[in-house]
């Protein structure tokens, strides 16, 4: 149970350096970087930079992960999320998270929105209706879904089934929405309806999106982080990092010229 | 790039395309240099012939110019290059239509030499000379720099440009005396004039592709620096 506290200054999210090790092997290594609130942050780099595993500190999900340990500290409103004031449950509600790979529930379209209301203890029906109409809406999918909530969701094409996935994170009212390479899977169109929901979002909630393609991480973000090997290069505004980045590294990265 | 470092990009035919832009551009310098010794030889050597062939010749450059438009618009279609390589390309975009100009600035003062070659000569116009191998000084200097990425160089080029313009000036105002004291110098003097004038253009033009060449090796817009604003400036 969370008290409502006024948003402290400074980043919505921020980690000092953080270090994260899956048994011997160091995935993060010192990581500090804010997350700027109602903004889009990208992180970028190439395969194994431990973008991904920085993402999944973020809202804990790395201790599903057998022999997975860290050093150093992950905020949420400049309160660690260790510090017991939060639960893991609690702190994924606030902190969501949508995958690559969309996972419906094999459930109705309707259900999988209202699934984390009902585990969260909402029963009114009225109240559940008008959120599950109100997550789809927000997640750019309730034109197309609102003559068959209750068909099943594994109906729907690619594309609407990672939206689903998106609003049933939004139904739970998070403040911050994690995306791990959320249109990998999706064809330019369906690309194209995810990136226009990320800058809908971003008027909401703050988002972190980890993408290998450099483009989409262009297009939809405010901010960039450059990871590789476990490190940050460089972090700053999306339009300086494909200008003019300051870091030769970074330079090579975004030009294609890492071998 | 620009011979900063080793690195290559890891698509070897992105790599050859940025190449091939890079060589044709610096070939089309290397006409447009041509073109401007030739067209003041043309003057001084009063060979209409050769001014002749300066008139012909620019079609090429034309022609390069258009040819080069298209593959900087492929790259970015194709390529979506992002940082140094963003810069270059939208560098060579500018640096084209620049070069494009300074040809056509050629042919101009070729046009003044068929002129002059039509009546006796002034006599030696010693600063028409000088002021020619300082345009065409300053555009050699304005494409080293680009070749190698030479910021400093091109900062010279820049600070160059207030010799061109007071020769200019110096030359305007010869003229300007010569026609007062005899008018049967005039055409022959305006005509001067004008070579004077497109060759202080020409200089212009290398100024600006000299701040080209600042802004795609360091990202730093440096143009019209009079015009900003008086606050901190984004650089991009």
């Amino acid at each position: 149970m969370s008290t409502e506290t006024a948003p402290a200054p400074g980043p919505k999210m921020e980690t000092r350096g953080l270090t994260i090790s899956y048994g011997q092997k160091v995935a993060v290594k010192g990581v500090s970087l804010g997350l700027p609130g109602r903004e889009v942050t990208a992180l970028i780099g190439p395969s194994g930079c431990g973008k991904s595993t920085f993402l999944r500190a973020l809202n804990r999900m790395n201790e599903l992960i057998p022999g997975a340990s860290f050093t150093g500290e992950i905020l949420l409103d400049g309160r660690d999320v260790y510090g017991g004031h939060l639960d893991a449950v609690e702190l994924r509600r606030r902190v969501g998270m949508v995958f690559q790979k969309s996972n419906p529930f094999p459930k109705s379209i309707a259900e999988n929105v209202a699934y984390g209301l009902r585990v969260g203890g909402t029963s009114d029906k009225h109240e559940i209706a008008e959120r599950v109409e109100r997550s789809l809406r927000d997640a750019a999918l309730w034109d197309e879904v609102k003559d068959r909530l209750h068909e099943s969701a594994l109906g729907l094409s690619g594309g609407q089934q990672q939206r689903l996935c998106i609003a049933r994170a939004l139904a739970v009212e998070p403040e911050v929405v994690l995306m791990d390479e959320p249109a990998s899977a999706l064809d330019p169109i369906a690309t194209a309806k995810i990136e226009d929901l990320i800058h809908e979002l971003k008027a909401k909630y703050t988002i972190v999106i980890v993408t290998h393609n450099m483009q989409q991480a262009a297009r939809v973000s405010d901010q960039t982080a450059f990871f590789y090997m476990g490190e940050i290069v460089e972090v700053g505004a999306t339009e300086q990092i494909f200008t003019n980045p300051q870091e030769r590294r970074t330079e090579d990265y975004v030009t294609g010229k890492f071998g | 790039m620009l011979g900063r470092g080793m690195s290559v990009h890891t698509d070897k035919a992105y790599e050859a395309e940025l190449r091939a832009l890079r060589e044709r551009l610096l070939e089309m310098g290397g006409r447009v240099e041509q073109a401007i010794a030739a067209s003041v030889r043309a003057i001084a050597e009063r060979d209409s012939a050769l001014a002749e062939q300066v008139k012909a010749k620019d079609r090429e450059i034309n022609r390069m110019e258009v040819e080069i438009d298209g593959m900087c618009r492929r790259i970015l279609a194709l390529r979506q290059p992002a940082a140094s390589d963003l810069r270059f390309i939208t560098t060579a975009l500018k640096i084209v239509t620049d070069l494009e100009r300074m040809g056509d600035l050629a042919v101009n003062v070729a046009d003044r030499a068929l002129d002059l070659n039509q009546a006796p000569p002034l006599g030696p116009i010693h600063e028409l000379s000088k002021i020619a191998d300082l345009a065409e000084a300053q555009l050699k200097k304005a494409l080293d720099a680009f070749v190698t990425g030479d910021v400093e160089k091109a900062e010279e080029v820049m600070r160059g440009d207030d010799l061109i313009d007071a020769l200019y000036l110096k030359i305007f105002n010869d003229m300007l005396v010569r026609m007062m004291e005899d008018s049967k110098t005039i055409r022959r003097a305006t005509s001067t004039m004008f070579a004077a004038k497109h060759l202080e253009r020409f200089g212009d033009h290398a100024t600006n592709l000299a701040e080209m060449v600042i802004y795609m090796v360091r990202g730093q817009d440096v143009r019209h620096p009079k015009s900003r604003v008086r606050e901190e400036e984004p650089d991009l």
